[in-house]
């Protein structure tokens, strides 16, 4: 039946491409499988982990609970393309001096998330990283590490000292 | 795990949406995808056909209409949470929203999707039956409108034919006089709640009236503890506390005397909210 598979052109990291996808295939799996893009994991598979962290059209969503199917015309964005281009930068050295890593697992979901969050600009309270830091688990640093890290580089961003 | 295989397409208008629905039995609408593409990566659910209705123009708009605040079926969380509209007149939805899951799912997940789905601990249909609020479904007969408390009918189960798409809820906008108040406990924030509660009451002099406590997480679907209403009505906490007419089972998250324990904790937190003016 045609309708299993379908193509679809999108833009990936800023790649504009176009590619024939199974109907049924996440859009992380797409990314990991079908574009060797392997910085967004694959964790728990139903949205509860937030390791497999993108961003669509600007947003970030969980890569397990969108097909790539749904992604024909959308802009997507991972961990490959926003490490590139720089923009996470101030970030990723936060987390190192800070030790906010340690198996890097659920880094790069951590990441993107954090992102979103400082990029509305502002110093957002601990309280509130934590908040929209509560759909990525981490089985590694206990968190504090990683508030500390959001914390630092939003503080440091508001003074002007952002990358 | 994967998903089983499923042919997948676009529907245009609503009409499309219907008439594939009645191309299969099993066929599924996708919509945020946030609750189904879950159950498909775990094979719960395993539909020959999902019809992805995020294409179909007019059911992403939220607007004041006579005395009412009507919010298309599509609109996502995060777009219900920034609006202006709810912020002002459904400042229950408004206190309910960040609740309902994380960031990102908010960003996908949609209003119509989290009412449909049913879930007996979302929070949006608890809403919906403290707001004594309306459902608009379009289906192969054309367009009806069901009140909450007639679409709620079990566990995932609701008053939706198989055909039948849903495109919008209302609810009324708030007055001065309007009182509402929302809590849930929940192991970690975002994630279903083990009891919740969403109220919403008039203030009458001193005391209230109309007074609707839904709660959540409890049943097989959102639930009102009349007899807490009737006490609260007369400004008497405790005994509102002690009508609590609630017998839930125990699940994964807790037992029921726990649940019964949590309802309890959660009117006393909610209950003067609602005699404070908002």
């Amino acid at each position: 039946m045609s309708d299993m598979a379908l193509d679809i052109s999108l833009i990936v990291n800023g790649e504009r491409l176009s590619e024939r996808v199974e109907a049924r295939k996440t859009l992380v799996d797409f990314l990991r499988e079908d574009l060797a893009l392997t910085g967004s994991h694959v964790g728990c598979e139903h949205g509860v982990c937030g390791a497999c962290t993108v961003r669509v059209n600007g947003e970030i969503v969980r890569g397990c609970l969108m097909l790539a199917a749904q992604c024909d015309g959308a802009t997507v964005d991972t961990i490959e393309g926003l490490s590139d281009s720089g923009e996470l930068a101030d970030l990723q050295a936060a987390f190192e001096h800070r030790n906010a890593l340690q198996c890097g697992f659920c880094t790069p979901g951590m990441l993107l998330a954090a992102q979103d969050l400082l990029k509305r600009g502002g110093v957002p309270s601990r309280e509130e990283i934590r908040g929209h830091l509560s759909g990525n688990y981490c089985r590694c640093t206990g968190y504090h590490a990683i508030i500390d890290a959001v914390e630092a580089v939003a503080q440091s961003r508001a003074k002007g000292e952002s990358p | 795990m994967k998903p089983a295989l499923f042919a997948y397409k676009k529907a245009r208008t609503l009409d499309d949406a219907v008439a594939l629905l009645g191309t299969h039995q099993d066929a599924r609408l996708l919509a945020g995808g946030q609750s189904l593409i879950a159950t498909l990566n775990m094979r719960l659910s395993q539909p020959s056909l999902l019809i992805d209705i995020n294409g179909v123009a007019g059911l992403a708009a939220i607007a004041h209409k006579n005395g009412k605040i009507e919010i298309g079926a599509l609109v996502r969380h995060a777009q219900a949470e920034r609006d202006e509209l709810i912020a002002k007149h459904v400042p229950l939805l408004a206190r309910a929203l960040p609740h309902i899951g994380h960031p990102a799912v908010r960003n996908r997940g949609t209003i119509g999707g989290s009412i449909a789905f049913a879930d007996p601990a979302a929070e949006l249909p608890a809403c919906l039956l403290a707001l004594d609020g309306e459902i608009d479904v379009y289906g192969p007969k054309g367009k009806r409108t069901i009140r909450a408390q007639d679409f709620f009918k079990g566990l995932f189960e609701t008053a939706l034919g198989p055909q039948e798409v849903l495109t919008a809820i209302r609810v009324p906008a708030a007055g001065k006089e309007t009182r509402t108040g929302f809590a849930e406990l929940a192991r970690r924030h975002g994630d279903y709640a083990m009891v919740g509660l969403a109220a919403s009451a008039r203030a009458d002099g001193k005391g209230l009236r109309d007074v609707r406590l839904a709660f959540f997480g409890v049943a097989a679907m959102p639930v009102r503890a009349r007899q807490s209403e009737a006490a609260l009505t007369k400004g008497d906490i405790e005994a509102a506390v002690a009508a609590l007419d609630l017998s839930p089972h125990d699940d994964v998250q807790a037992s029921g005397a726990v649940k019964r324990h949590l309802a309890a904790v959660l009117l006393r937190r909610i209950a003067p909210q609602l005699m404070e003016p908002a």
